[in-house]
């Protein structure tokens, strides 16, 4: 048998080597944020550079927080905004009986494979005859739009697992709606809620098309700002590794501690 | 993880709960007051402005010549079927969706088979594995173009060099390469994600009984497990298609439509946005959507077979 043992930690080998290159432009880019800029763009690579902190001093000299407090609110805003009105909806498609279940979830996924392509004219157009350019709540409402379908979708996947007796038993004990939905339903799928308010977060957090388009200076949230780091004029790798760190990092962590929800989610609005 | 459910398909009437006509019609109202709020929302959303969009195709509108506007029929479709840059960029689009979709797929496969065994550090490599799809696009577009791909100081380079390849100049003679790289590395985990849900929903019984019958790993992959995932490749390659369809944030940020990459959802923001041509834009959005529908279309049709076997159908 140790021929297959070793076949095994020989596929095991291959494993980590293909995860680690996978893995490898993520982990470059955090260590070039910790070298002084002349080391970040070097032939050969600098391996052992003088490790600092300055690159990130520039970056929130550069004025990097308001831009991720926009985020911060876009971001959040919306989800909370999409979990209020998604978490209704998908209880009443899969709990109680609707008519048209299937025209009004078809409907609903419909609208997130409509490309923004459709609709990003009028938008624009309609925000600048009223103002509302360069303004975070227009964006936080956009947001809703975009992902409310994903929301609708994954918590109908989570509500349909909920036991019949379970609400059933509420009802007999004659337990009103508004109780039923957040003493006995809500307790059961809050996991469910948690994934789909975090791929609605990271989604917003990372979305770049609406932000750049619609916001200019004071609204402006993290992902168009990154851009503004490539300097034609000098060197500037180091500089935007960091920035870039900063930005994906708060994601990037919640996305990895919270990794079970998250997968779990995905794999629910994508497949049920 | 529970996957495609195979509980009974009907609806059991909730027993017990007071019957007849006036409390059904009760109940049904409750639902669609607990239903309208998000219906309403995604219709003021999106489907207004899609049917503005449709309205302004028909315009003529150039911003810069805000007098001259006025009704037209369908010049601006003409107009933009005339014109080269309509094709060559459902080209691109499609290229781009293509091989990104079909690369990320095969990926995904790959690494969806390797992380389901179990071996030393698994939960650590996954969690590495999912980060790429974490990412900030924008900031993967960047670090891509400029530290792993730029000719002169890219990490890819100096790969190269070590097995004595010469450099290429990836962002400036490959430009349409680059982009497919970080849309694969995008989109791999979120593959493999899929994948890896269909391989965990396999009924170990049968695997067991197929090596109880001799059957070598290759074969029952082939004959027991390809078969099983084929729905889970169907969703995977569907959805990555519709989201790839509109992609934007590495194009705007690495070639800017150049080499070739100028897909359609960057070609409308240019005639919108750079050329201020309303009317001829709205036209290109409405194509762009018709293309979309009919992948959607396919999409969709999948999507409820699946949804139909889990049983939603009352």
């Amino acid at each position: 048998m140790t021929s297959s043992r070793l076949r095994a930690a020989l596929i095991t080998a291959v494993t980590w080597v293909l995860v680690l290159m996978f893995f490898f432009p993520v982990a470059w880019m955090v260590f070039t944020a910790f070298k002084p800029e002349h080391q970040a763009a070097t032939m050969p690579p600098t391996f052992a550079p003088d490790l600092t902190l300055d690159q990130f001093d520039a970056v929130f000299a550069r004025d990097m927080l308001p831009y991720l407090i926009n985020s911060l609110s876009a971001s959040l805003g919306s989800t909370l905004l999409v979990l209020v009105l998604a978490v209704p909806a998908a209880y009443a498609l899969s709990i109680r009986p609707v008519a048209n279940v299937r025209d009004a979830l078809f409907f609903f996924i419909s609208t997130r494979f409509m490309p923004v392509a459709a609709s990003i004219i009028p938008v624009y157009l309609l925000l600048q005859s009223v103002g509302g350019l360069d303004n975070i709540t227009w964006l936080t409402i956009l947001y809703v739009g975009v992902n409310l379908p994903i929301a609708v979708w994954m918590m109908r996947s989570f509500l349909a697992e909920v036991p019949r007796e379970v609400i059933e038993a509420a009802q007999l004990d004659g337990a009103r709606l508004g109780t039923e939905i957040f003493r006995v339903v809500l307790p059961i799928v809050l996991p469910g809620v948690a994934a789909a308010g975090l791929i609605c977060f990271i989604f917003a957090w990372n979305e770049f098309f609406l932000a750049n388009l619609l916001t200019a200076q004071v609204a402006r949230p993290t992902p168009p700002f990154l851009t503004s780091f490539v300097d034609g004029r000098g060197q500037f790798l180091a500089v935007l590794s960091a920035a870039a760190t900063v930005a994906i990092v708060p994601v990037v962590l919640a996305g990895w501690i919270a990794q079970k929800q998250l997968v779990r989610g995905l794999a629910m609005g994508a497949i049920k | 993880m529970t996957v495609l459910m195979t509980t009974p398909t009907r609806r059991r009437p909730a027993r017990a709960v007071p019957t007849g006509q006036q409390s059904r019609r009760r109940r049904v109202a409750v639902s669609r007051a607990l239903l309208w709020p998000a219906l309403a929302t995604s219709i003021v959303l999106t489907q207004i402005p899609f049917v503005l969009t449709i309205y302004y195709s028909l315009q003529r509108w150039n911003m810069l010549r805000p007098g001259d506007r006025g009704f037209t029929g369908l010049d601006n479709y003409v107009s933009v079927l005339r014109d080269g840059s309509f094709l060559s960029s459902l080209g691109a689009t499609v290229a781009v969706t293509g091989t990104s979709v079909v690369a990320s797929t095969l990926l995904g496969m790959l690494f969806a088979v390797l992380l389901d065994r179990s071996f030393v550090g698994r939960g650590v490599a996954r969690t590495l594995m999912i980060t790429p799809f974490l990412v900030m696009p924008a900031a993967a577009a960047l670090v891509w173009k400029w530290s792993i791909l730029d000719a002169a100081t890219g990490m890819a380079n100096w790969g190269l060099g070590l097995v004595g390849l010469p450099p290429v100049a990836w962002n400036t003679e490959l430009p349409m390469l680059t982009i497919i790289l970080v849309l694969t590395w995008q989109y791999t985990p979120f593959a493999m994600l899929i994948l890896l849900a269909g391989l965990q929903a396999q009924d170990r019984d049968v695997l067991e009984a197929a090596a109880v019958d001799g059957a070598g790993a290759l074969r029952t992959f082939g004959s027991i497990t390809l078969p099983h995932l084929r729905q889970y490749v169907e969703i995977a390659v569907l959805l990555a298609s519709i989201m790839l369809l509109q992609v934007f944030d590495p194009i705007a940020i690495m070639t800017r439509g150049t080499g070739g990459t100028k897909t359609l959802s960057y070609l409308l923001y240019e005639r919108a946005f750079v050329g201020l041509e309303v009317g001829e834009a709205a036209a290109y959005g409405v194509m762009t959507v018709l293309v979309t529908i009919v992948v959607a279309s396919v999409a969709l049709r999948t999507l409820f077979k699946v949804f139909s076997t889990e049983g939603i159908d009352r």
